[in-house]
């Protein structure tokens, strides 16, 4: 399900630094021993054999992350971003696997659209890439794509994020037919009638400023609505991008009853309200939309008690122009591949709100069960994916240092804690700095 | 080339201060308020004289730029910056580059090539001022964008409440109607909270958007709430709004049967103020807005004073620009 560049495999030793994996009960100062790509010795002092050695001391390596939701916008836009540029922006950002999203022109609905897409990640994938194809032909909402065949040529999973499947009969048919395919479906949840023109959180704020109001509950009735599906059809399913307090209520009570439910949060959400649109600042608009306090504190409390188990960036590349339009007319989205650890570590773990080893595994292992992808450990015989962080680092977020082709950060200017030094894909060496 | 040979730390010139704009009512504080509402009094005075024209702003470039319909507002800009000597020009987007798909940025930086004191900007959406004071050097002046504000229009309203009823301070205010899609609803509550009069806001309950109360007002839907104002103020019914299936009230007949400004609603004395352009029947009976009591035409009048006294205040008071390229010698 995940395609990559061909590349030999390396022998590197890390050297000396804090080794974390809280799954594995890892948490001390080692050495790695990496032999061909695969994890082959932890400990001290180990024998470097004539590899290649980074000297890590003073760092922190952690299981490398995976990010369930980005937007390659390939086909069709490659001005904005592409595998090649995508996946070197998801290396610097520390990440070992990616999962791409299929609202491209065309649409990722037919196996040749996606074997297109298999084969550039062959070509260009600087680590490894997954591809979502539709739940809907088109993402049109009225006819499912060919899942059987689509899952055969790869897709890692089904959704039409970007809009809502808003028919609940189709809904239930792509929810009983995903039993059939064995991937697992992935939903954007938004009720189209109470989101209309909608361009904030409906609240105090956008009360003052004027904008149409894109409520809470526009999310959470979908996700009520889901998740009652799920629970009669007895199949899993995953939300994307959750952003409201009664949405993080309904999936909790989902899964106690037993619906085997995952969901994501995005670090914008996790850092951001909307008192931050404010600005007007056309990087602070992505849907869904940032929303009050108590959603954000809502969000917090579900990644840290284990109602959340992903944190996705929702990586949203846009071109320059489109963004520099006044709020209302700028498109939805922000970037955040090369940003998130960052964002995380400066506005989450350093105020106390949430453990280190919370944020490093709900980037990494997280993601990758929701989807039944490898969870990237840190144990010998396992592949090699790992990140190297100097979490001591402070730095300013500027344009120019971004790999992506599109700048639309909403960290642009910010001063940022947390700095990833060096990325381990599938045991390729895919990023130092 | 001026050359600068410079000395002294502390006889260098101050850095020159940020380029006032005047987007939102957040802009201003209550001083500000009071003194262009005195200034915009001194025009009014001087505009009773035979010559009308002043001499203050000759030689200043103020661009009106209008992306939407506009009579009342494009009009007494232009005449505002004619009464005080600038130099105007006036850019609508029908029949400019905005036709041939220009954005906004282009256009503002092709205007920003003129040099222009002041760009005053109406457009349809939010955070267009924003963009522009962005990309310009020019003090931008918001002449309404999107819902989100006109604060010029609600400076226009205070004036004509003072001048009416002698003060603002603890006057009560009915705003009836859409708040929901009023730009001028939206300043003129900030306005009113910033003097220290009460606003309280009556209309349809999907008009009254969620969460209004946190601007510093009470909203209600009961219209027998306007007995307690001193001053009701009509907001205009955006027909296109209403005709679009969006249902925020069943029909325009019963709006008016349950909301329209009528003589039974209102008591001998209430003043009745509306943004214009109104329709007659609809949110206000042709009987009030023909009355005594009715403060409309007033505000057409206080619309060119007060902003006369904007473009004066943006280019004339504030601390004084220092030339960078002026030679400075110290002995």
């Amino acid at each position: 399900m995940l395609f990559a560049k061909d590349a030999p495999r390396e022998n590197i030793v890390v050297r000396g630094a804090r080794v974390l994996d809280s799954l594995e009960g890892v948490d001390a100062t080692l050495d790695i021993r990496v032999d061909d790509g695969i994890i082959a010795a932890l400990g001290t002092d180990l024998e470097t054999n004539a590899h290649h050695v980074i000297e890590a001391g003073g760092l922190l390596v952690a299981p490398a992350f995976v990010d369930p939701h980005v937007h390659l916008r390939t086909p069709g836009r490659e001005d904005e971003e592409t595998v090649a540029s995508g996946t070197a922006a998801a290396a610097a950002g520390g990440y070992c696997a990616i999962l791409a999203m299929p609202n491209t022109d065309p649409v990722v609905d037919s196996a040749a659209t996606l074997g297109s897409l298999v084969e550039a990640a062959h070509a260009d994938a600087q680590i490894p890439v997954g591809f979502l194809a539709s739940i809907t032909k088109g993402q049109a909402g009225a006819e499912l794509t060919e899942m059987g065949e689509l899952a055969d040529a790869g897709a890692a999973g089904f959704t039409d994020d970007g809009v809502p499947v808003a028919s609940a009969g189709l809904m239930r048919r792509a929810l009983q037919y995903s039993a059939v395919t064995g991937r697992r479906l992935a939903l954007h949840c938004e009720e189209p009638t109470l989101s209309r023109g909608g361009q904030m959180h409906e609240g105090d704020v956008s009360a003052e400023l004027g904008f149409t109001g894109y409520p809470s509950v526009a999310e959470s009735l979908m996700v009520e609505r889901d998740l009652s599906l799920a629970a009669y059809e007895r199949q899993p399913l995953h939300l994307l991008h959750l952003s409201a307090w009664e949405s993080v209520q309904a999936l909790r009570r989902a899964r106690a009853e037993g619906v085997a439910a995952t969901a994501e949060v995005t670090p914008h959400h996790l850092c951001l309200t909307d008192e931050a649109v404010r600005s007007l600042d056309p990087n602070r608009k992505m849907n869904p939309p940032l929303r009050s306090a108590s959603d954000r504190t809502a969000l917090i409390e579900a990644l840290k008690d284990g109602t959340i188990t992903a944190i996705a960036t929702d990586h949203a590349p846009h071109a320059r122009h489109e963004k520099e339009e006044p709020f209302e007319a700028a498109p939805f989205g922000v970037t955040g591949l090369e940003t998130a650890f960052a964002a995380l570590y400066t506005q989450l773990v350093e105020p106390g709100l949430v453990p280190l080893a919370t944020v490093l595994e709900r980037m990494s292992a997280g993601p990758a069960r929701a989807y039944g992808l490898e969870e990237p450990r840190i144990r010998v015989g396992a592949p090699a994916n790992l990140v190297l962080l100097d979490l001591k680092a402070s730095y300013r977020i500027a344009e120019e240092t971004f790999r992506s082709r599109s700048v639309n950060s909403w960290l642009l200017g910010e001063t940022v804690k947390g700095k990833v030094r060096a990325t381990i894909a599938a045991g390729r060496l895919v990023y130092a700095a | 080339m001026a050359e600068i040979r410079v000395m002294r730390e502390d006889l260098r010139p101050p850095a020159p201060p940020p380029k006032r704009h005047f987007i939102s009512i957040k802009d201003v504080t209550r001083d500000d308020v009071e003194r262009l509402l005195a200034t915009a009094r001194t025009f009014e005075r001087s505009l009773e004289r035979e010559v009308k024209k002043l001499p203050t702003l000759k030689g200043r470039l103020v661009i009106n730029v209008f992306y939407e319909s506009s009579t009342r507002t494009s009009s007494s800009f232009e005449l505002a910056a004619k009464r005080l000597s600038a130099d105007t020009m006036s850019i609508k987007s029908t029949g400019s580059s905005v036709d041939k798909g220009e954005s906004l940025k282009d256009t503002a930086i092709t205007l920003g090539a003129y040099d222009p004191d002041v760009i005053v900007l109406r457009h349809p959406q939010i955070g267009a001022p924003h963009l522009v004071a962005r990309v310009t050097d020019a003090h931008v002046v918001n002449a309404g964008d999107g819902k989100h504000q006109h604060p010029t229009q609600a400076l226009l309203d205070l004036y004509t409440m003072r001048e009416a009823l002698g003060r603002l301070e603890g006057l009560h205010v009915a705003i009836v109607g859409d708040v929901l899609h009023s730009r001028v609803a939206r300043s003129l509550i900030q306005a009113l909270a910033l003097m220290g009069a009460q606003v309280t806001l009556i209309g349809p309950p999907a008009l009254l958007p969620r969460g209004i109360e946190t601007m510093g007002c009470d909203a209600t839907t009961d219209i027998g709430a306007v007995a307690a104002a001193d001053v009701v103020y009509v907001l205009r019914m955006q027909r296109e709004r209403m005709q679009e299936g969006a249902n925020y009230v069943p029909s325009l007949r019963e709006y008016t049967a349950r909301w329209g400004i009528t003589p039974e609603r209102l008591r001998p004395g209430q003043k009745v103020m509306h943004p214009g352009p109104m329709n007659r029947g609809v949110e206000i009976d042709p009987l009030v807005a023909d009355h005594a009591d009715a403060l409309i035409e007033t505000q057409v009048r206080a619309g060119l004073v007060t902003r006369m006294a904007v473009l004066y205040d943006l280019l004339t008071s504030g601390p004084v620009e220092v030339k960078t390229e002026a030679v400075l010698e110290v002995a």
